[in-house]
Formats: structure tokens, C-alpha cells, sequence
């Protein structure tokens, strides 16, 4: 169980991306969904920090500020997205905007 | 008794559990400023293991701007979303295969790769040690990124710009 190694890292950050993953496909809130999606960034973060750390390079931990970045834009404009929908549409519930669907 | 190995690994399963619980309940609670509040707690656990990983920097942006920056902007559309009618109704659609698949093949892959253990992992050298210079994490972290990071920098900022403008013109009633 111990020493911590670069492995119970990954398990960890896999273990969050499978949260995510569920998270994503099973719910309706479109404001929950985008939460789910934070959370899958934040695993793929705890990834590349243990891998930075492991190799003693500090590449992964830029990196991870370029996915906190892009995090950050990506829950902007979904959260717009959101508020133009719910202005339309009167409803937060994914499976309900089938404005596209045969 | 407590020596250093013993103390990381404590704050470790600490950080760990608050992560994954914190997620578990993000995901499966009914009210969502609940989701959000529970969000935070998995977010901070994200910090916890930064600073567990001397990512000093890391662990500052995490709380400043995950938990201070865009926790708030969820927050804020909660309440300007009406959620009232929304937290009555059924909260999973029916999609439980598809997530069941996706899960089971890829925790399948990752669980058996992480049965070798930390042979695993033995794929690539270490590089330089940059932890043996005198500098701090940020500062080591500031000479990467405004030198071989530069242009990737530059158009992080773009990306940035364009988002802010994007969602305004989005969430404006008239332009």
C-alpha cells in the first residue's frame, strides 16, 4: 500500500476519469454534465503532475497549466451556450433539446 | 514511527478519498448547486495532491482559479437557471449500457496495466533534475514557460480572448 508510487497516481486519475465518464453519459443536467467534464480534466491533470514528477521534468506541469487554461475557456463558453439554450428552450435537461433529431 | 513515506501516503489516501468522494457525489446528488459544493471538495483534493507532488504553483492556480474562478461562474448559472422544476424531475437518462461499456473497457486496460505494478512505468529516463537547483517551483516553471512555452503562451491568451468574447455575444439577448 505504501511507499506512494507514480502507479497509485494513475489509479487515482483513472479511477476520476471513469466518475467523469459516467457522469457524462448518464445525466441530464446539462450544468452537471459540464461539472463531469471538469472532473475528467482534473484526472487528466493528477496525470501529467505524477508524470512530471516521476521523470523530474517539468514539461508535464506547463502542460497542465495549458489544460487548466482550456478548461477555464471551455466552461465559458459552455456555460453561454447553456443560458442562450435556457433563454430558447425553458429547460436545463440534455435529452430534451432534440431540435435535430428524425 | 512516522517517518516520511508513512506521513505521504497518509495525506495521499487523505487527498485521495476526498477526490473520488467528492466526484461520487458531484455526479449523483439531485439538487446542483449540491453538485457544485461537492465539486469543490473533489477539486481541493486535486490541490491536496499537487502540493503532495511539490507542484507548489499548481496548487495556488488550482485554488485560485478552479475553486475561486470557475466554481463561482457554475454557481452563478445555477442561479440564474430556474433548477427548481429540473431537480424534480428524473435525474439519469437511459443510457446506463453505453456508460457501462465505456467504463468497463477502459478500466479492463488501465487495471490490467496497472497489475505489472510500478515496472509499468519504467518506459522512459529521467530527465535533468531541475529540483536539485536552488530555484522554487515557480520560478523554475516561469523559465520553461516564457521561453520554450512562449508562443503556446501567447496563444493560450488568444484562445482566452476569443472565449470571453464568444460567450458574451452567446449569453446576450441582443448583440
Amino acid at each position: 500500500m505504501y511507499p506512494i508510487t507514480t502507479a497509485h497516481y494513475i489509479a487515482l486519475s483513472a479511477a476520476l476519469l471513469l466518475i467523469g465518464t459516467v457522469g457524462v453519459l448518464t445525466r441530464r443536467n446539462i450544468v452537471i454534465i459540464l461539472m463531469s467534464i471538469e472532473l475528467i480534466l482534473n484526472a487528466v491533470n493528477i496525470n501529467l503532475v505524477a508524470f512530471s514528477q516521476a521523470l523530474h521534468n517539468l514539461d508535464g506541469q506547463v502542460f497542465a497549466i495549458f489544460v487548466i487554461t482550456d478548461a477555464v475557456a471551455e466552461a465559458a463558453v459552455g456555460l453561454g451556450i447553456l443560458i442562450a439554450l435556457f433563454r430558447n428552450k425553458e429547460t436545463v435537461e440534455a435529452d430534451e433539446m432534440d431540435l435535430l433529431k428524425w | 514511527m512516522l517517518t516520511p513515506e508513512l506521513t505521504q501516503a497518509i495525506f495521499f489516501y487523505l487527498f485521495a478519498a476526498m477526490v473520488l468522494g467528492g466526484g461520487i457525489l458531484t455526479i449523483t446528488r439531485r439538487n446542483a448547486v449540491h453538485s457544485a459544493m461537492f465539486l469543490i471538495v473533489s477539486l481541493m483534493g486535486v490541490a491536496g495532491l499537487y502540493l503532495l507532488q511539490q507542484a507548489e504553483f499548481l496548487f495556488a492556480v488550482q485554488i485560485v482559479l478552479y475553486i475561486g474562478g470557475i466554481m463561482v461562474l457554475f454557481l452563478f448559472v445555477i442561479m440564474l437557471v430556474n433548477l427548481d422544476q429540473a431537480a424534480k424531475e428524473k435525474q439519469f437518462n437511459g443510457q446506463w449500457a453505453i456508460a457501462l461499456v465505456c467504463v468497463v473497457v477502459v478500466g479492463v486496460q488501465v487495471f490490467w496495466f496497472l497489475s505489472k505494478g510500478d515496472a509499468a512505468f519504467k518506459i522512459a529516463q529521467p530527465g535533468i533534475l531541475p529540483a536539485a537547483s536552488a530555484l522554487g517551483n515557480t520560478e523554475q516553471l516561469a523559465d520553461v514557460l516564457f521561453t520554450e512555452y512562449l508562443l503556446p503562451f501567447e496563444i493560450a491568451s488568444i484562445l482566452l480572448l476569443v472565449a470571453v468574447v464568444g460567450s458574451v455575444v452567446m449569453a446576450k439577448k441582443r448583440i
